[in-house]
């Protein structure tokens, strides 16, 4: 088909535009000068102070924790859902409240979830943030898990009923297996968003024990050094890692089915 | 039980027990399968959404606590220029950079439709990468791209111009945001130009229209549908966000979301707080009630 030549110009000024600013954190953050503004040369130092830095340290065990706690609950929960608003349900408002937390403005979520710690008196620690991130990612694993119900064989698990099999037999045994790639999709989207999610942790944390977004947000407001730098090219590097492994499996189970 | 009827073998006709022994089972299954996840969003997050709600009608106390009695004046207090040019200039805002991603949306998505294969997934996924990178340090980008003795400001100082002041004005609040959330723009687009089917716009040229003619009549109203969810996705959260504002627009409440922040981490006024965020909440459902109607009437 003809592709117009004139549309190559805001084509790649899109691009150029997405990744230029990301180019200069990945360089800068090699620089052995202090200036974050000005490259002096090749070093790996700010990596090393990076690994010092006792409070970044903290945030990510904290990110950590809370992504695998939420990570799991999320799993287990929108899971059972999926099966549920699928199968035992036909209400649209049951289905609408399903999709809510993907939806809903974080900010919105944020000051709902502070407003009601705060109402029934519960103290803000890591475990606040984790019931708080269990939220959405649950609506994300119940959302991706659904899209493969879609696909799943009925005759199947029928066919497991019709031949003697009990009802928890066929869930675990066919209903589960079938569903699994889109549980693992649904568990990494969870992790990922909880790992890389601010406004709701930022408002459910207590101030002792902030993740590694907060730690981030609190330096960022206190200026620029380049030490950030250096955590934004590993955090870069790992999400990138991420997506282009869950592409390339996605493609993978696509060829297999 | 179609299976049970080709075998034959266990074909049973179903008496009334076994078919109470199915409702009840049915019961079970709604049970194990709905209950926890459903008891779990009622308390997280439909008892929360009702608590912002109820708080709009009470006030703050001297020390920051809540008087339960039942008042209007949050309701007043919303109309007050100081929050109204704030909610005002929010909209404009968002709506400007909305209007920003959707004419530089457009023309890639337009592009990376016309892509062969492969290159049409390493486009797509190259407009996604950088979503799945850390908000924050995307944000944090521009600070060093854009402030005092900032690159950009070196670059034009060579060029014996400068220094500009970049950081700290609307304009880079406007950057940062269609900076954030165009990939989410380009999505929906993209799924909407590549649904179109190629004949119409043939079919178009054919008949003699000029391209641009084709463009207004054929693949514009055909891909509406993916323009109004862009723009919602770049809308939603452009309209309710702190971070950028405060980051790279320089710490003054200039939007909706720097106000309700402040109100609850600052001025702790829960009951004002929940007012402000009921308004927001209030101008996203307008707009996605919109975007409803005109899906059903396309």
């Amino acid at each position: 088909m003809r592709r117009p030549r004139l549309l190559y110009v805001p084509f790649w000024m899109t691009y150029v535009f997405l990744y230029a600013p990301i180019a200069v954190l990945v360089v800068m953050s090699f620089n052995s000068g202090d200036s974050p503004y000005s490259f002096d040369g090749f070093s790996l130092k700010w990596y090393g102070e990076l690994a010092g830095n006792a409070e970044i340290g903290k945030g990510l065990v904290n990110t950590l924790l809370v992504a695998a706690g939420s990570t799991v609950l999320a799993t287990v929960l929108g899971t059972l859902l999926a099966v549920g608003l699928a199968r035992y349900s036909r209400s649209k408002v049951l289905d609408a409240i399903g999709v809510l937390p993907a939806v809903l403005p974080d900010l919105v979520l944020a000051i709902g979830l502070l407003v009601f710690y705060g109402t029934v008196k519960m103290t803000l620690g890591l475990h606040s943030v984790l019931l708080a991130h269990t939220v959405f990612g649950m609506a994300f694993v119940a959302a991706v898990v659904r899209t493969r119900l879609t696909h799943a064989d009925l005759s199947l698990e029928e066919a497991s009923r019709d031949l003697g099999a009990n009802a928890v037999t066929t869930f675990l045994r066919i209903t589960l297996p079938q569903l699994a790639p889109g549980i693992a999709a649904g568990a990494l989207l969870a992790f990922t968003l909880s790992v890389d999610e601010f406004v709701i942790a930022f408002f459910t944390a207590a101030p002792t024990e902030p993740t590694l977004p907060i730690v981030i947000y609190s330096m960022v407001r206190f200026g620029v050094t380049p030490e950030i730098n250096a955590l934004a090219t590993l955090l870069l590097a790992v999400s990138f890692t991420v997506v282009i492994v869950a592409q390339r499996m996605t493609r993978l189970t696509e060829s297999l089915s | 039980m179609t299976g049970s009827t080709v075998s034959g073998a266990t074909a049973v006709p179903r008496s009334r027990r076994s078919r109470a022994l199915g409702r009840r089972s049915r019961a079970i299954g709604r049970l194990v399968f709905l209950g926890p996840g459903l008891a779990y969003l009622i308390v997280l997050l439909l008892v929360p959404l009702a608590l912002i709600l109820s708080y709009t009608v009470f006030r703050r106390d001297r020390f920051g606590g809540v008087v339960y009695e039942a008042t209007g004046e949050n309701f007043t207090r919303l109309l007050d220029p100081l929050y109204l040019d704030v909610i005002v200039s929010s909209l404009k805002l968002a709506t400007i950079a909305t209007v920003i991603a959707l004419l530089v949306g457009y023309p890639t998505a337009y592009l990376i439709a016309q892509l062969p294969r492969k290159w049409k997934t390493i486009a797509l996924v190259a407009i996604v990468l950088p979503f799945w990178t850390n908000f924050l340090v995307r944000v944090y980008a521009w600070i060093v791209l854009l402030s005092g003795p900032g690159l950009v400001n070196s670059a034009l100082g060579d060029l014996g111009l400068g220094p500009f002041e970049f950081l700290y004005n609307q304009g880079t609040i406007v950057t940062g945001l269609v900076y954030s959330y165009l990939p989410l723009m380009v999505l929906p687009l993209y799924a909407a130009i590549e649904k179109l089917d190629p004949q119409l716009r043939e079919a178009s040229a054919n008949l003699g229209a000029r391209p641009a003619r084709t463009f207004v009549s054929v693949t514009l109203p055909l891909t509406l549908p993916g323009v109004v969810t862009g723009c919602l996705f770049v809308f939603v959260p452009s309209f309710g966000n702190f971070v950028i504002p405060e980051l790279l627009g320089g710490g003054r409440s200039i939007m909706v979301g720097n106000l309700i922040r402040d109100q609850f981490l600052k001025a702790r006024d829960w009951p004002f707080g929940s007012t402000l965020t009921l308004a927001l909440l209030a101008v996203l459902i307008v707009l996605l009630l919109l975007q409803a109607w005109s899906a059903r009437r396309a």
